[in-house]
C-alpha cells in the first residue's frame, strides 16, 4: 500500500511537472493570440463573446482533462 | 500578465494557485468554490463585476473536469442532475429578481448580508451535529475495503429523509443510479431553494445544494457531489452567457485560473474514495463558516472582500 503510494505520488509530480512547463507555454502562445481578438469580440459582438467563451472553456476542460489523464497513464505505464 | 478585458494586470502563478485550491475544493465538495474565488479576484483589483462573471465561467471548466472524473467513479446521476438544473436556473432567476425587488426598497446589502448569515451558519452547525452524531454510530461498522470506502451512506437524519421520500406526490422518478424513488416536485423543489439563493447570494450555492441533495432528496453523498457537479456545468454556463453579455466576464483571466483547477479537481476526487460520507459532511463544515465570516467581515468594516 505504501509503495503504491509513492509510485503514485512519485508519477503525479512529474506528471505535475510536465503539465507546468506545457502550460507556460500555453500562457504564452494560445492567450497572448486570442487577447486581442477576444478583446474586441467582447467590446463589439457580445453574443458572440459569450458563446465563444463557454466554448473556450469547456474546450480547455476536455483538452487539459484528456492531457493529463494521458500524462498520468503514460508516467504509470513507464514506472511500472 | 496584463488581461485587457478587464483592465487589470495580474501574476499568472496567484491565478493558477487560486484555481488549483478551489479545484480541489470542487473535486472534494462538489462545490463552485466562488466563496474563494471571488474575493481572491478582487483582492488582485479585479472589478467586482468581473469577478462575478470570472469566476462563473472557470467554475463551468473546472466542474466539467471534476465532473467527468466523478463519472468514471460512478458518482454522477445524470437523469438526477438534468432535472435539477432546470429547477436550479429557474430558482437563479427568481433569486436576481428578489436582489432587484430589495435594491428599488433600498436595503438589499442588509437583508443579502444577514439572509447569507444565518444560512451559512445554520448548514454548519447541523451538519456539524449530524456528521458526528452518524460517525458516532457509525463506530464500529467498517464500511472500508482495502483503504477506499464504501458509498453505502449512513445519516443521522434518515428518517427524516425517508419521510420525505414516502412523500407520493406524482409524478414518481425512480433513480436506479442513487437508488431512490422520489417525486419529481422534491427534487425541482430542491434543486429551485439552491437556485433561488444562488441568484439571491451569488456563486453557484453549492454549499446549500450538495447538502440538500444528502439530507431532503436522500441521495448518497459521493454521488450527491459528483451530480452537483455536473447540475453546475448547466446552471454555471447558462450564468457565465447571462453575464457575459452584459460584459461581466473576463474568459483570458478564467482559462489561466482553470490550468490549475484541472489538476486540483483530479486531487479532489481521487480524495473522495479514501473518506466515508459522514466525513466527507464533516470535512464540509468550514466552507459554509467561511462563507459567513467574509460576509460578516464586509458587514463590519464596509469594505467588500
Amino acid at each position: 500500500m505504501k509503495k503504491e503510494a509513492a509510485k503514485n505520488l512519485r508519477t503525479f509530480a512529474i506528471e505535475l511537472a510536465v503539465y507546468a512547463v506545457l502550460v507556460t507555454g500555453y500562457f504564452f502562445l494560445v492567450l497572448h493570440l486570442l487577447g486581442n481578438w477576444l478583446y474586441h469580440l467582447e467590446n463589439q459582438h457580445r453574443y458572440t463573446y459569450a458563446i465563444v467563451a463557454i466554448l473556450l472553456i469547456a474546450g480547455q476542460a476536455v483538452a487539459l482533462d484528456a492531457l493529463t489523464t494521458l500524462l498520468f497513464r503514460l508516467l504509470r505505464r513507464r514506472w511500472r | 500578465m496584463f488581461f485587457p478585458i478587464s483592465n487589470t494586470h495580474i501574476n499568472p502563478i496567484y491565478l493558477v494557485v487560486v484555481g488549483f485550491v478551489i479545484g480541489i475544493l470542487g473535486g472534494f465538495f462538489g462545490v463552485g468554490g466562488s466563496f474563494i474565488a471571488g474575493p481572491a479576484l478582487r483582492l488582485m483589483g479585479v472589478d467586482w463585476n468581473y469577478a462575478v462573471g470570472t469566476d462563473l465561467a472557470h467554475i463551468v471548466g473546472k466542474s466539467i473536469v471534476a465532473a467527468r472524473q466523478h463519472r468514471t467513479l460512478g458518482n454522477v446521476d445524470l437523469k438526477l442532475g438534468l432535472i435539477m438544473a432546470f429547477g436550479t436556473i429557474g430558482g437563479a432567476e427568481c433569486g436576481a429578481q428578489l436582489i432587484q425587488a430589495l435594491k428599488r426598497a433600498g436595503n438589499v446589502n442588509a437583508v443579502v448580508s444577514y439572509v447569507a448569515i444565518i444560512v451559512y451558519a445554520g448548514i454548519a452547525i447541523f451538519m456539524l451535529w449530524e456528521s458526528q452524531k452518524t460517525l458516532r454510530t457509525d463506530k464500529g461498522r467498517s464500511a472500508s475495503v482495502k483503504g477506499v470506502q464504501s458509498k453505502k451512506d449512513h445519516s443521522a437524519f434518515g428518517p427524516v429523509t425517508r419521510s420525505i421520500q414516502r412523500l407520493k406526490i406524482a409524478p414518481m422518478i425512480s433513480l436506479p443510479t442513487s437508488g431512490i424513488r422520489i417525486s419529481l416536485w422534491t427534487i425541482v423543489l430542491v434543486a429551485f431553494v439552491g437556485g433561488l439563493f444562488s441568484g439571491f447570494l451569488g456563486g453557484g450555492a453549492g454549499y446549500i445544494r450538495m447538502p440538500s441533495m444528502v439530507y431532503v432528496l436522500g441521495v448518497p453523498t459521493h454521488l450527491a457531489v459528483g451530480t452537483d457537479l455536473f447540475e453546475i456545468v448547466i446552471s454555471a454556463s447558462y450564468g457565465t452567457f447571462t453575464h457575459a453579455i452584459k460584459g461581466n466576464v473576463d474568459i483570458l483571466i478564467a482559462l489561466v485560473m482553470h490550468t490549475g483547477a484541472v489538476i486540483g479537481a483530479q486531487i479532489g476526487v481521487v480524495a473522495t474514495q479514501y473518506f466515508a460520507g459522514p466525513k466527507i459532511r464533516l470535512a464540509f463544515v468550514p466552507l459554509p463558516l467561511i462563507g459567513a465570516a467574509i460576509v460578516i467581515y464586509t458587514l463590519v468594516t464596509g469594505h467588500k472582500l
